[in-house]
């Protein structure tokens, strides 16, 4: 109790030098809370856009789906089975059918998807409902990405190609009715949604689908032959583990910054203990142990970290809640990038983030100021007390 | 009137490694203080004064032979009972007065208080009584840089005396004083020593000083070569 005094009187009384350090100390407390909180938030976002125009609250493939071979497309399409005829009637979930194709916009030739979707389905929000307007050619909607890349826009006219399950070749003339705005790649890039019956009508493949997105009022109570069920943490982990790989990205420049800050403070204390030597000899006269001693420089140093965290909760926090209120605009291009993400992220401060954080710098600034300190207990005291160099 | 002993030094040597070979700089002090004693360890530089200051303070350690101060032989203390001995029973005047620099003249009186863990009321009052004996009642919220010399050795003083120790050890107290300031010093602490019964030893070589001592104790090359109780003449 008493160092805490003592070493509270002492960083006061010490004026600019303390108030550098704690500077130091509450900026990178704040980018770590910041830029986490960017992250958490990023995460958060992607969470939810994901859940509501992808993922839903999980899914159930065709056995040969593999998302990430496209040549599996050709046998992974079934009948709806039984068990899921009910729900999907019911819009508790929506069959999705895919298959794979060539869009022709402005003469050029560009792969992509078809996905067959419901139109008056409620699963995901993408905007499904357009596909029920009339029109001469077949009606499909875009995302922006795809609209970009391929140039189109709402009304054009454009030729898309594709496979029947049988292997005929076909095409016809679609009109993009809808060009929706999505921050999720994996239902916009190079894909185009179209009323699933007319798309298991192209391909021959009369009542079948790929996959089906469950909802939220979906219960599974047996598994269905021929479908894998994935939940919603299996269609996430993806996400997740790009997010943890930013999160380590953005920790070395967190290492950087608290190496610069944990210099500081180990200066400070080196040259504290160099400077004050007639002070430790005059607290040792005045019945300090030096275990005593130690502990206050400790202390003292450890307390930058105490009144950094003191200064983030003054002076931070205002900002903090106003650049969550603000958020964090994308560079443009950013959608790009393939994962989830929307043009402004806001970011989440949780918890855990803020006090894990402190708790870290005060850790980390404790040893660094107990180093330095231990110094003190090889110092002779009659020596100290005339302040002669050890 | 008989008095006790509340500092006994018995065969003590005090020897330092120089290069190779050992400096002496204590050579079998026989030495006893009583209670309210105002004396005085006199000699020329390097005659080992403040190493037997040093020593009776437990801050330093004899090769041979004990100093026993207030029942305890300072040898034998562990570094934690040498600084209990110090933080109850001892006071340190020191030549360059030593005052904590970040705080104030209260705070520094205050500081052997916080050791000690007095309650607030306690420590108000023994500050607030130190201060008056020393003068300093007007510059309670001044830091060391803002007073002059003879100001901050009364602060030295007043954060010795306000504990109420049994000893007060003071190391060449005017050596940084002018005339004027040695005087008003050193009739203070004669008037704490009267009045508190505090037993001061000072280790000097200062005429002002050694014209207040009530006993002098002459130290050459490490030896005691004279023990002179003083009648004083007055001012």
């Amino acid at each position: 109790m008493i160092a805490i005094k003592l070493a509270y009187r002492n960083l006061v009384g010490a004026g600019l030098r303390t108030w550098l350090n704690v500077i130091v100390l509450a900026f990178v407390l704040f980018m770590i809370i910041w830029h986490y909180g960017i992250l958490d938030g990023w995460n958060e976002q992607a969470n939810r856009d994901m859940k509501a125009w992808e993922v839903g609250n999980g899914q159930y493939w065709q056995e040969n789906y593999d998302p990430y071979d496209f040549f599996t497309l050709e046998e992974s399409h079934a009948k709806i089975p039984e068990a899921l005829k009910k729900a999907t009637n019911d819009g508790i979930v929506t069959p999705i059918l895919i298959n794979q194709g060539s869009i022709y916009p402005e003469g050029r030739i560009q792969s992509m998807l078809l996905k067959g979707i419901t139109p008056d389905q409620n699963v995901i929000v993408l905007p499904s409902e357009e596909l029920n307007v009339e029109s001469e050619e077949i009606p499909v909607i875009i995302g922006r990405r795809m609209a970009k890349s391929c140039k189109l826009q709402e009304g054009d006219v454009t030729t898309i190609r594709w496979r029947d399950i049988n292997g005929t070749f076909d095409a016809t003339e679609v009109k993009i009715v809808k060009v929706f705005n999505c921050d999720v790649p994996n239902v916009d890039q190079g894909q185009i949604w179209i009323h699933i019956e007319k798309l298991q009508e192209m391909m021959q493949a009369y009542g079948e689908a790929t996959m089906f997105i469950i909802g939220e009022d979906f219960e599974m109570n047996e598994t269905v032959s021929g479908w894998e069920y994935k939940d919603f943490d299996f269609l996430m982990t993806e996400m997740n583990e790009m997010m943890k790989m930013k999160k380590v990205g953005g920790s070395f420049m967190y290492v950087i910054l608290m190496l610069l800050a944990m210099l500081a403070i180990f200066d400070t204390q080196v040259l504290s203990i160099f400077r004050r030597q007639k002070e430790i000899g005059t607290y040792i006269a005045m019945g300090m142990t030096r275990a005593q001693v130690v502990s206050l420089f400790t202390v003292e140093g450890a307390m930058h970290a105490i009144l950094a965290v003191i200064f983030i909760g003054i002076f931070g926090t205002p900002l903090l809640i106003w650049l969550m209120s603000i958020g964090m605009t994308m560079p443009a291009g950013s959608d790009d990038m393939g994962i989830a993400i929307a043009e402004t992220i806001y970011p989440v401060y949780g918890a855990g983030l803020i006090i894990g954080t402190s708790l870290l710098i005060f850790v980390i600034t404790l040893i660094v100021s107990y180093l330095p300190a231990r110094k003190i207990s090889k110092m002779k005291p009659t020596d100290a007390i005339k302040g002669k160099i050890q | 009137m008989e008095q006790s002993s509340i500092i006994t030094i018995k065969e003590l040597i005090k020897r330092f490694p120089v290069g190779k070979g050992e400096f002496t700089a204590l050579n079998g002090i026989n030495l006893a203080f009583n209670t309210g004693e105002f004396a005085g360890i006199v000699g020329p530089s390097g005659s080992g004064k403040t190493t037997l200051l040093n020593i009776i303070g437990s801050l330093d350690t004899a090769t041979e032979g004990k100093a026993v101060v207030m029942g305890q032989s300072t040898g034998d203390l562990t570094t934690k009972g040498a600084a209990k001995l110090r933080r109850k029973h001892l006071g340190f005047i020191f030549q360059t007065y030593n005052l904590l620099p970040v705080y104030t003249v209260y705070e520094n009186v205050e500081f052997p208080l916080l050791l000690l863990q007095m309650s607030d009321s306690e420590r108000r009052k023994a500050i607030n009584d130190a201060l008056e004996w020393v003068g300093l009642t007007d510059k309670i919220k001044s830091r060391p840089a803002q007073l002059s010399g003879g100001e901050c050795q009364r602060v030295a003083i007043a954060r010795a005396m306000v504990k109420k120790p049994e000893i007060v050890l003071a190391d060449e107290p005017t050596a940084n004083l002018d005339a004027a300031n040695s005087h008003n010093i050193l009739k203070m602490m004669l008037k704490l020593n009267e009045e508190l019964k505090t037993t001061f030893i000072f280790a000097t070589h200062d005429d002002k000083v050694i014209k207040y001592l009530k006993r002098k104790i002459s130290l050459e090359d490490g030896k005691v070569v004279k023990d002179e109780i003083i009648k004083i003449k007055g001012d």
